[in-house]
């Protein structure tokens, strides 16, 4: 009996942990790919700053008003510019981060074909 | 020719990430936040410190006139050291001077404008700090300059006797 009302409580300890966890699972998510600011090389979600606080109100606001994640993005983009975002856009300022790799890869492709298939 | 093909890669390699290097060095490597002017002022509805009403925010700005919107505390040092530039501005008649209590208690609010006057003609309350980001601000204090709703100008941290008179030099 004993052990069945252990297990009982541990059952419902698991689930309400779940349940927490999903309430704010969205929020999370966005605040973790949202630069603070005031901080150095941390996420909105990892810091607890005056500033990374009012903007977690700020998404579960802006969530509740019904705002998908990418309009919640866009919005912090027009009040605080690219650097908020840790995803940034392509633009004349990063073309050369987004075709760099593709440019390596392409590259290395070209030796690659050169050494193995036009040697033969 | 096709021997020459790979040394002549690498160099045009090299030289790229040469000047990609090169011309980082010229960055500072602290992040000045870009300043973002002449966007649309956000639309907003407030509580006010000194009385009990709640404003929309086109009650509060209106078009053809000047406006200082300044963040402030009563807890933030700075903020008293530019009191007394605030103090000028609105005694200069050119500018309507609107605060924004920003994270703060009404009693210490309250008595921090008893010891060193009141600019503001209205102060809008800032409980949580959700409306200061709304405005793109970073935190206390902070100045924006309004005219026909939109953000002409806006500075980070306290102003001076310097910023004064370019503030001053604005409405002309």
């Amino acid at each position: 009996m004993k052990t069945f009302k252990t297990l009982i409580i541990i059952f419902h300890l698991l689930f309400f942990n779940n349940l927490y966890a999903n309430e704010n699972s969205e929020r999370n998510e966005i605040t973790k790919n949202l630069r603070c600011l005031i901080c150095q090389g941390q996420s909105v979600y990892d810091s607890d700053s005056d500033f990374a606080n009012s903007m977690k109100i700020l998404v579960d606001k802006k969530l509740n008003e019904g705002l998908s994640d990418k309009e919640i993005y866009s919005y912090f983009k027009e009040k605080y510019g690219d650097w908020i975002l840790y995803d940034p856009g392509l633009n004349k300022n990063t073309y050369l981060l987004w075709l760099l790799p593709i440019l390596i890869f392409l590259f290395g492709g070209a030796i690659i074909v050169k050494s193995f298939i036009f040697k033969k | 020719m096709k021997q020459k093909l790979v040394p002549y890669s690498i160099i045009v390699i090299f030289f790229v990430i040469f000047v990609v290097f090169y011309k980082s060095l010229e960055d500072t490597n602290i992040y000045t936040p870009e300043v973002k002017i002449n966007n649309d002022i956000p639309i907003f509805s407030a509580e006010l410190l000194l009385s009990n009403e709640t404003l929309e925010s086109k009650e509060i700005f209106q078009l053809d006139k000047f406006y200082i919107l300044n963040i402030w505390s009563s807890w933030c040092a700075p903020c008293r050291d530019e009191h007394s530039i605030l103090m000028n501005l609105s005694k200069s008649n050119k500018f309507i001077v609107i605060g924004m209590n920003y994270k703060d208690n009404k009693k210490n609010a309250k008595s921090f404008l008893d010891e060193l006057g009141n600019p503001y003609e209205k102060i809008i309350i800032d409980k949580n700090g959700t409306k200061s980001i709304e405005w793109g601000a970073f935190g206390v204090p902070e100045t924006f300059i309004i005219h026909n709703n939109k953000i002409i100008k806006k500075y980070i941290g306290p102003l001076n006797q310097e910023l004064f008179l370019e503030i001053q030099n604005l409405t002309k």
